[in-house]
């Protein structure tokens, strides 16, 4: 039975020993992931900061959005990879993170934005009145009062790569997780089914787990002050 | 529901015996025990301070709110016997903020309770028509959105839809608190006129006791708990209160609210100090004499001119050479006396003119208003 | 995977404008399977969460519940997702229409639940005074004034689906996302149907959203018009 076998699969530890082992790509899929999200937030978060405190660009946001969600991650890591090949460069990696953070770009960047745009105008305007510049009202009063929807930006983000990273496997040895669903895809017939189910268990798992636990993250890095004050409305998919 | 009322021969259009309404979670009942009779034909008006439910009694009667005790009939039927759709088909209700359906124009709003009763096209489209002119819209206004209308305008859309199937029960939530005085005032006074015609049994809510009075034919005045405090004509409650709450509730200057009720027409109005062009210094000062005023009206036949003062008029002679002066404000007959009152009071000459059209009636002063109030 | 053998087709030029001309019936084929596909999906989709909005809107309890579990159906990733169904219902439009339908849920039953709670009380009240049913009241007036909300999530929903269609390449449909597919797993590497197939999903969501939003336009003009009088 299907399910016995995957699960006798999963469970055997000779399943995540070893080079290819499963251990290694659940290592390797988070591994992506993170360095995909964290250059991500590098290029991104700090233009969206700016531009968000300056109440510049809101355009920008809308249009990256629109964007974002049009552009198929599948068409943009093959592109990437297929260029990379022409190229002569080596296609495991690189061709992967780079489409991984051009996908995170539109959460982190539009969350950003709206975050400090949308801080209490108020507060702002006390804060100048006591003497602050800009520089200072962005990293005293608005960035705090952000930092809640910014983390959410970021953990939307991070969710959406870690369930792309799978997608890596088709256009090379890359792809973390991916790998057996891939291979299983293609051995079918003989006895690839168990690959494909576990494969799968197995990327839902981890994507879920993740999340959560970059959630709880989120709310361990929130100032208790803060954390009362706001509630993300920021659906998942950054509108 | 409409057909019902035909082959009705009761008085009562509506009839509540021993409604209660108490709601889960409050200690005291909203409604206590209330029996209500309103008579066909009439204006009767719910009207208390916040909390009396005014508002519950009234959403009772279409079963928006379902009693916790007693009956209600309407025309002669348990309302329980009806399905509550079935039921508020047959019911106009009008509520405060209107809630016009913005994504239908004005016509299809009107048209609503006439297409869920299967009416065909020519006969909605006859209707809607009929009803535009009737509350006063222009006819343009048929393909608009609510969006597009001001709140008055709503408002009188609202009326029309309510009586769009010719229901014969009318049911009215402040109607009218959305809007500035101005614009209550005139749709007090066509829904008044549209009920000269119509003949319809309504039942309005409100907290204004000044609205009651000028539109109630009853007014039910109801305390905190729904209880009923007095139910009678308003020119009987202000005579004869039936307790201090009614009292206090009918507020300060009770007596001037009666005024509001009497109507100049129904007095007779004396003719005043006034005296023809063609007459003499003489006669026009003989007449100042008995009325114990310096100055006199002109009048040229039933037209009234104007007056004059004393000291205007020659030593002698014929006085038609006087140019009279404007009296700044009249009144029609139709006026009441709470208007000949606040006329008396700005009027320089301290007199209420009173004319009709072109025709001169007469005028009343301060001694003579005042004797009306002894009657 | 053929790299090596890809260092071949290097000296082809990057986009090939002939070749796809030549093919524009495959092309426009594997148009129409993309938007059949998402169509499919969207439609399955928006009946789902309509029932489910009503759910919720009807027991507000179940309201987290339901937006918790769209939430975890969304995570789970398109392919370990269609892995999943594989087993199941083979290499079949089921197993793409599925999945892709339960991405959906998570922003049509918010977009339906916030929908109708934006439609005034008033209108709720006078539409009920006026004898409507509750079941009339719903088609008739509720879901038409909240329209604008959901076909905003629509959108939304469309687009991301049309993105997630080139997955299904994997288990042998994708609509465009074949080219995609196609033009790496060739012995020579081919980008002009990699990028053939990438930029005309792109296109062809940016198509259905426009459309969506004339279709907006269409539905509710009574959205657009202001108060122009006064009393």
């Amino acid at each position: 039975m299907l399910l016995r076998d995957t699960w006798a699969w999963l469970t055997d530890p000779a399943s995540w020993e070893g080079p290819n082992g499963l251990l290694e790509l659940t290592l390797e899929h988070l591994a992506v992931a993170a360095l995909s999200t964290a250059i991500a937030v590098v290029v991104a978060l700090p233009g969206a900061l700016w531009l968000g405190h300056r109440h510049r660009g809101k355009f920008l946001v809308a249009a990256f959005v629109n964007v974002g969600r049009a552009v198929p991650s599948f068409g943009i890591i093959v592109v990437a990879a297929v260029l990379f090949i022409r190229a002569g460069l080596p296609a495991d990696f690189w061709p992967l993170v780079i489409a991984l953070v051009l996908l995170a770009l539109p959460p982190i960047f539009t969350s950003a934005h709206t975050a400090v745009g949308e801080v209490d105008p108020a507060l702002v305007e006390a804060a100048r009145g006591m003497g602050l510049g800009g520089g200072q009202v962005l990293r005293r009063v608005e960035l705090p009062l952000a930092l809640p929807l910014v983390m959410n930006g970021i953990r939307i983000a991070f969710a959406q790569v870690i369930a792309t990273v799978a997608l890596g496997a088709v256009v090379s040895s890359g792809g973390g997780l991916g790998q057996p669903i891939i291979v299983g895809f293609a051995t079918l017939r003989t006895g690839g089914d168990v690959l494909l189910l576990g494969g799968a268990i197995l990327v839902a798992l981890l994507t879920l787990v993740a999340d959560r636990l970059f959630a709880l993250l989120q709310r361990l890095a929130t100032p208790a002050g803060v954390r009362r004050l706001s509630t993300p409305r920021v659906d998942r998919r950054a509108a | 529901m409409t057909e019902l009322v035909a082959a009705l021969d009761v008085d009562a259009m509506i009839s509540l015996e021993h409604v209660s309404k108490k709601f889960s979670g409050n200690i005291a009942p909203a409604v206590t025990d209330l029996t209500l009779d309103v008579p066909q034909g009439e204006i009767v008006v719910l009207v208390g301070p916040s909390g009396c439910g005014k508002t519950t009694i009234l959403k009772m009667i279409n079963r928006l709110i379902e009693p916790s005790a007693g009956t209600i009939t309407v025309a002669g039927h348990d309302i329980r016997d009806l399905r509550p759709a079935d039921l508020r088909r047959g019911i106009g209700y009008v509520i405060q903020q209107v809630g016009l359906l913005p994504h239908r124009t004005i016509a299809a709003n009107i048209a609503t309770v006439p297409r869920l009763l299967g009416w065909d096209n020519a006969r909605i489209r006859g209707r809607v028509d009929e009803l535009i002119e009737l509350v006063g819209l222009d006819d343009d206004m048929r393909d608009r959105y609510p969006s597009e209308l001001s709140g008055g305008q709503r408002q009188r859309v609202g009326v029309a839809r309510a009586l769009a199937a010719d229901p014969p029960v009318l049911l009215m939530d402040e109607p009218f608190g959305a809007v500035d005085p101005i614009v209550r005032g005139r749709l007090q006074q066509e829904l008044l006129k549209i009920q000269q015609t119509l003949h319809k049994t309504i039942v309005i809510v409100t907290h204004d006791i000044d609205e009651a009075i000028l539109l109630g034919d009853r007014i039910a005045i109801l305390e905190i708990g729904g209880r009923l405090a007095q139910y009678a004509t308003p020119a009987e409650i202000l005579a004869n209160p039936a307790s201090d709450f009614v009292a206090d509730f009918l507020g300060e200057e009770r007596g001037l609210k009666r005024l509001s009720l009497i109507e100049l027409r129904m007095l007779d109005i004396p003719p005043g100090p006034v005296v023809e062009r063609t007459d003499t210094a003489a006669t026009a000062r003989r007449t100042m004499s008995d009325h114990r005023t310096d100055w006199v009206g002109i009048l040229d036949g039933r037209r009234l001119l104007g007056w004059a003062w004393e000291r205007d008029l020659p030593v002698s002679g014929p006085i038609d050479g006087v140019s009279p002066r404007e009296f700044r404000a009249t009144l029609p007959s139709t006026a009441t006396l709470r208007q000949a009152v606040d006329a008396v009071v700005r009027d320089h000459n301290q007199v209420a003119v009173v004319i009709d059209g072109d025709r001169y009636v007469g005028m009343l002063f301060v001694d003579q208003i005042a004797q009306e109030l002894q009657r | 995977m053929n790299l090596d053998a890809a260092l071949l087709g290097q000296s082809t030029p990057l986009i090939r404008w002939d070749w796809i001309w030549d093919h524009r019936d495959d092309v426009l084929d594997r148009l129409l399977e993309h938007l059949e596909l998402t169509v499919l999906s969207v439609g399955l989709g928006l009946a789902v969460s309509l029932v489910l909005a009503l759910i919720a809107l009807r027991l507000p309890r179940t309201y987290g519940v339901i937006s918790g579990l769209s939430g975890i159906l969304y995570t789970i990733p398109s392919l370990a997702a269609f892995a999943f169904l594989v087993p199941v219902f083979g290499f079949s439009t089921t197993t793409a229409v599925v999945p892709l339908a339960s991405y959906t849920l998570l922003i049509l039953v918010r977009s339906i639940v916030e929908g109708l709670r934006a439609v005034p009380a008033e209108v709720l009240e006078s539409a009920d005074g006026m004898g409507y049913t509750r079941g009339r009241r719903l088609w008739t007036v509720e879901l038409p004034i909240a329209m604008p909300v959901i076909i905003g999530g629509l959108r939304v929903a469309t687009v991301t689906v049309v993105g997630l269609v080139t997955v299904t390449a994997l288990i042998g449909l994708g609509g465009l996302g074949f080219f995609i597919l196609n033009g790496l797993r060739r012995s020579i590497l081919f980008p002009t149907e990699v990028f053939l197939g990438t930029v005309a999903a792109i296109a062809l969501a940016a198509v259905l959203d426009v459309l969506l939003l004339g279709v907006e336009r269409l539905l509710t003009p009574w959205a657009r018009r202001q108060a122009r009088q006064v009393d």
